[in-house]
This record gives C-alpha cells, sequence and structure tokens, in this order.
C-alpha cells in the first residue's frame, strides 16, 4: 500500500471524466495519465474546457461522470485537505486584494495551507517581487500581479501545479525567468500542467501536449509524436543565385512528390511532406554553390493546433 | 470544521477593512451623527442638550435603526459576489479550506470590522454621556450598544447571504439597498397599512408578533422596553404583549436572525 501511494506521488489521473451542464458537454470523456515530474501542456480555444477542466482536477467542480485523482487520492471527500495541500494553483486572471501587501497576501495563503510563514520572503524572492514585499498590492503592475500569484501556487512545496494561463501579462524577460523557475522545479519531480494561448512559447518547453476542443481531447502526445502523427508539411527556404532559379525549379518538377513551390524574394520556399525532405535536398545538388542558404521550418505548434481545432483530426 | 483556515480569513477581511479606512471612517460617522443627535434630539420639544440617558437613547434608537443597517448591508453584499467577480473566488476554494470555513471566515472578519467600528464611534458618546450624568445609566446605554451590534450583525448576516445568491455586484448591491428599504421603511408602514384598512380584524392579537419578522423593529422593541420612562411614556405596556417585553425572547428572535440567513448562505454555498 505504501509503495502503491508513493509511485502515485505527482501523478494525475482521470478516467471518462465529464462536466455536463444540461445537453451543454464542457468537458466530455476525458482520460488522462499526467506522470510524476511531467510538464503538461493543455491547449484549445477559449470555451474548449481548460478552465473547466483544471477546476475539475481541484474538486471546484463535480464531475457528471468519470473519476479523477491526484497523487492516487480522490480530490474530495474527506481527505481533500491533504490533497489540495500538494497542489498550488493559479486560475486564469485572477486578482487579489489592492489593500494587502504582496508579503500580507502570501502570509494569508500560507495560514491558509497550514506552511510557516516564515517561508514567504523567500517565495517572493523567487518570483522577484522582494522589492515590492510591503507595498500594497494596488501599487503592484499586471506583471506583478501574476508573478505574486505564481508565488502564492509556489508555497508549501506543492507536488502538483496547475497553472490557468499563467504568463498573462508577464514581459518576455519574466516569461523567461517563469519558465526558468518552472524547469527547476521539474527538476525536482514536481509536476506541472499548464495552458497557454501562447503555442510557441509551449513548445518548446512541454513534454506532451493535450490539444482540448468543445471540451473533448482531440490528440495527445509530444510535439514531436503530434508533428509525425498529423505529418504537416515543412517548408524549405531556399537562397538562389538569381541565374539559376530557374534551374532550381527544374530539378524540384523532377522530385517525385507533391511539392508547393513558390518565388520569394531570392529564392524559392518549397512546401514538402517531411519524408521528402532529403530527396529535395539531394535534387538540388548539381546547383553547387549557386544554391545560397537552406532554411528548414517544421510546423508550428499552431499550425497543429488550427487543424486540429478545426476538426481536421480525429 | 477547522479554525485555522476560518480565522486566516477572517483576519483577513477585519485587516482588509482596517487598511482602506473603512472602520475609521464609519466610526466617525458614528460618533459624529450620535452626538448630534443627542444633543440635538430635543429640539422638537423645544430644548436642545442633553436631557438623561433615557431620553438619548431614545433619539440614538432612531438614529441607528436607520444607519446600522445600511452600513451592514454595505459591508457585506460583496462578500463572496465580490470575490467571484474578481476571479479570486476559484482561488480561495481550491486552498484547503471548507467553503463552510470560508463563509463564516468571511462573516466574523466582516463582523468585527462591524463591531469595532460601532464601539469606537458609539464609546465616544458613552464618554460623554458618562461625563454628563455619572455612571448610573451606563448601564442602559450599554444594554443599547450591544442591541444595536446585535441588529447590524443580522443585517449583516442578510448582506452575506445575499452576496452568496447574486450574480454579479450590481445585483447585489441592489437587492442590499432593497432589503433596507424594505425592513426600515417600508415593513412597518405596511403593518400599519393593514392594521388601518381592516380596522384591526386582520391579525388581531397576533399582531405584534408580526414585529419578529424584522430585525429593525426587534431592535426598537427591545431598547423600548428596557427604558422604563419611555415606554410608559409611549404607552406601549397596554399595546404590546408581554412576552415582547422580555429582553430574552427578543434577544432570541435577533440571535435567529443572526443564525438563519447565515446558514442558508451556507446551505446555499454548498457545491
Amino acid at each position: 500500500m505504501v509503495g502503491e501511494a508513493a509511485e502515485a506521488q505527482g501523478t494525475i489521473v482521470l478516467r471518462g471524466v465529464g462536466k455536463h451542464y444540461g445537453a451543454v458537454r464542457a468537458v466530455d470523456g476525458v482520460d488522462l495519465d499526467v506522470r510524476r515530474g511531467e510538464m503538461f501542456g493543455l491547449i484549445g480555444h477559449n470555451g474548449a474546457g481548460k478552465s473547466t477542466l483544471f477546476k475539475l482536477m481541484l474538486g471546484l467542480v463535480t464531475p457528471t461522470a468519470g473519476e479523477l485523482r491526484i497523487n492516487g487520492a480522490a480530490v474530495t471527500g474527506n481527505g481533500f485537505r491533504a490533497v489540495r495541500r500538494q497542489i498550488g494553483y493559479l486560475p486564469e486572471n485572477v486578482v487579489l486584494w489592492d489593500n494587502l501587501s504582496g508579503l500580507e497576501t502570501l502570509r494569508f495563503f500560507a495560514r491558509i495551507k497550514d506552511v510557516p510563514a516564515g517561508g514567504c520572503p523567500a517565495v517572493l524572492e523567487r518570483v522577484g517581487l522582494s522589492a515590492a514585499a510591503t507595498r500594497p498590492v494596488r501599487e503592484y503592475s499586471k506583471g506583478m500581479r501574476q508573478r505574486l500569484g505564481f508565488a502564492q501556487a509556489l508555497l508549501g512545496s506543492p507536488q502538483v501545479l496547475l497553472l490557468d494561463e499563467p504568463t498573462g501579462g508577464l514581459d518576455p524577460h519574466a516569461i523567461h525567468t517563469f519558465y526558468d523557475t518552472l524547469a527547476s522545479l521539474r527538476a525536482q519531480g514536481v509536476t506541472v500542467v499548464l495552458s497557454s494561448h501562447i503555442l510557441a512559447e509551449l513548445q518548446a518547453r512541454v513534454d506532451r501536449i493535450a490539444v482540448l476542443s468543445d471540451g473533448r481531447l482531440q490528440a495527445i502526445g509530444s510535439v514531436r509524436e503530434l508533428r509525425e502523427q498529423r505529418d504537416l508539411p515543412v517548408t524549405v527556404t531556399l537562397r538562389i543565385a538569381s541565374d539559376a532559379i530557374a534551374a532550381a525549379e527544374r530539378a524540384l518538377s523532377a522530385v517525385p512528390a507533391q511539392l508547393v513551390v513558390e518565388r520569394v524574394e531570392d529564392g524559392l520556399e518549397v512546401r514538402c511532406p517531411r519524408l521528402v525532405k532529403s530527396a529535395l535536398l539531394l535534387a538540388l545538388a548539381p546547383l553547387g554553390d549557386r544554391l545560397l542558404d537552406v532554411q528548414i521550418t517544421e510546423p508550428s505548434l499552431e499550425d497543429l493546433f488550427f487543424t486540429d481545432a478545426d476538426g481536421g483530426m480525429r | 470544521m477547522e479554525w485555522r483556515p476560518l480565522v486566516a480569513v477572517a483576519r483577513k477581511e477585519l485587516r482588509d477593512r482596517l487598511r482602506n479606512r473603512w472602520v475609521v471612517a464609519v466610526a466617525v460617522v458614528f460618533a459624529v451623527f450620535s452626538l448630534v443627535i443627542a444633543y440635538a434630539g430635543g429640539a422638537q420639544q423645544g430644548t436642545v442638550g442633553l436631557r438623561s440617558i433615557e431620553f438619548t437613547i431614545a433619539s440614538l434608537v432612531s438614529l441607528v435603526i436607520y444607519l446600522v443597517p445600511l452600513i451592514a448591508l454595505l459591508l457585506g453584499f460583496d462578500a463572496v459576489v465580490g470575490e467571484r467577480e474578481r476571479g479570486s473566488l476559484d482561488l480561495l476554494l481550491a486552498l484547503p479550506i471548507t467553503r463552510t470555513e470560508l463563509l463564516l471566515g468571511k462573516y466574523l472578519g466582516l463582523a468585527a470590522a462591524l463591531a469595532l467600528a460601532m464601539l469606537t464611534g458609539l464609546a465616544i458618546v458613552g464618554v460623554v454621556l458618562w461625563r454628563q450624568f455619572g455612571t448610573s445609566g451606563l448601564y442602559h446605554y450599554a444594554g443599547f450598544v450591544l442591541s444595536a451590534l446585535l441588529m447590524g450583525l443580522a443585517f449583516l448576516s442578510l448582506a452575506v447571504a445575499v452576496s452568496v445568491v447574486a450574480r454579479d455586484r450590481t445585483r447585489a448591491s441592489g437587492a442590499a439597498i432593497a432589503l433596507w428599504f424594505f425592513f426600515v421603511l417600508v415593513f412597518d408602514l405596511a403593518l400599519l397599512g393593514v392594521l388601518v384598512a381592516t380596522g384591526g380584524q386582520v391579525g388581531g392579537a397576533a399582531f405584534p408578533y408580526l414585529l419578529l419578522l424584522n430585525p429593525a423593529d426587534v431592535f426598537r422593541v427591545l431598547n423600548v422596553f428596557s427604558l422604563d420612562d419611555v415606554s410608559s411614556f409611549y404607552g406601549l405596556t397596554s399595546l404590546v404583549p408581554p412576552a415582547l417585553s422580555d429582553p430574552w425572547v427578543m434577544g432570541g428572535a435577533m440571535a435567529g436572525w443572526i443564525v438563519v440567513p447565515l446558514g442558508l448562505a451556507i446551505w446555499r454555498f454548498r457545491p
């Protein structure tokens, strides 16, 4: 039993979870296994069900179907305090209390979480708010408020972090620092589930992604797996000496695959199936040094996401 | 139920109201209005200045019966709906705290702010009364302050119930003002209207008990009866059944007005 409990630390398990409001299916039949120490991204349009899914995981919303377990325990019922002490949560667009200082705000959360209030300054330091600790939240910028919200989630060293749009309002430098913090937490075995609109931000950083649309999971896997499943075309940008462009076009027409070739400034832009990349480059070999530069762009998460959300994938 | 999270929420609410000067402002309002009313309360009878503790209290009763319900309703109407609107309610509910603890913590914190403001303001008047009349009548004055506080807690309980039910802050503030109009202005008039229109046929002996349905009337009856001079002055002893002159009965009715709306709020607030 003890071994099992230790095994389940930092895991999130959803089995057939649904939340229906009458005929509206906010979340429908979601199965999910998030592993300990995993950085897990949740993407989807507004209204796709991301926030409801977070609230289900926290036990704020009672599922109409299915079962949820965090750290191997049910999120509601008698054991809810123990489970919640292991969860740090940052809701989307949270506004904290204007009249309290950052430090007072954190101490308030520490008292409820039953965490020593002495640790609050260190957590403020971690999110870069030490200098503003005693200033009222009224005077905080949007980014500082968001960082204070993140600090509150970090209190008590939770094993699971649930972060709903955590980088909203942060400037690029703060976003960088934020992900650095997440990376070091993950290294300590903390499990992170986060959602974001800014997919480019997620794709380099998460281990796996779930795409949510109309309350259902449309796809789940690492960014690479999703790319391979979808087989979206890669884009090859060729910079070619102006006298060799025609020759390059002839060479490409000999490649036995479906290519989309477009003339761009100082060269060509080709979209081709992922597996044809090398055949394409081989065909261009005779150009020699007239081929000045080659750049291959993988499909972005945005490309994946928007084709999924349009219902392209099943 | 655990006390620690409940007390944490209560402390946060009180600190918030101290920090935004709400407590100081309300204390000043109480002190200034009370002093003016105490001095000018007898002006209709052609005199100004403090006459006796009992008549000062009678003047203060008519002030407090307007002021306290309004202040309590304004204090509490956004307790829950305000957090809901700014998005912090989800965060609070996701903490290791039950909904009952959260709501009770909010109520106790706001009640402490209200009590602190009222007691400070009315204590200033108490000092003036003591300098004028000595300690003899302060017992009555303390009873008046306590009953005013209980009435405040009853209206705060109603306000918190409104804040749980209302969908947004605007509706909540509308409902709070409507409750004030109903209990403070409309209720007595409506009772009187029914009595006069039916020539006293409807209600009959049960009529005085209908006063228990309004915490402001409970407060009024409590105070009028504790003052022997005043009750004989108004000839009330002949009008109201003896049960209503028992401060324990009226205190119980007021306790009901504190517990029942809050209980309904807790029931309605469950997930």
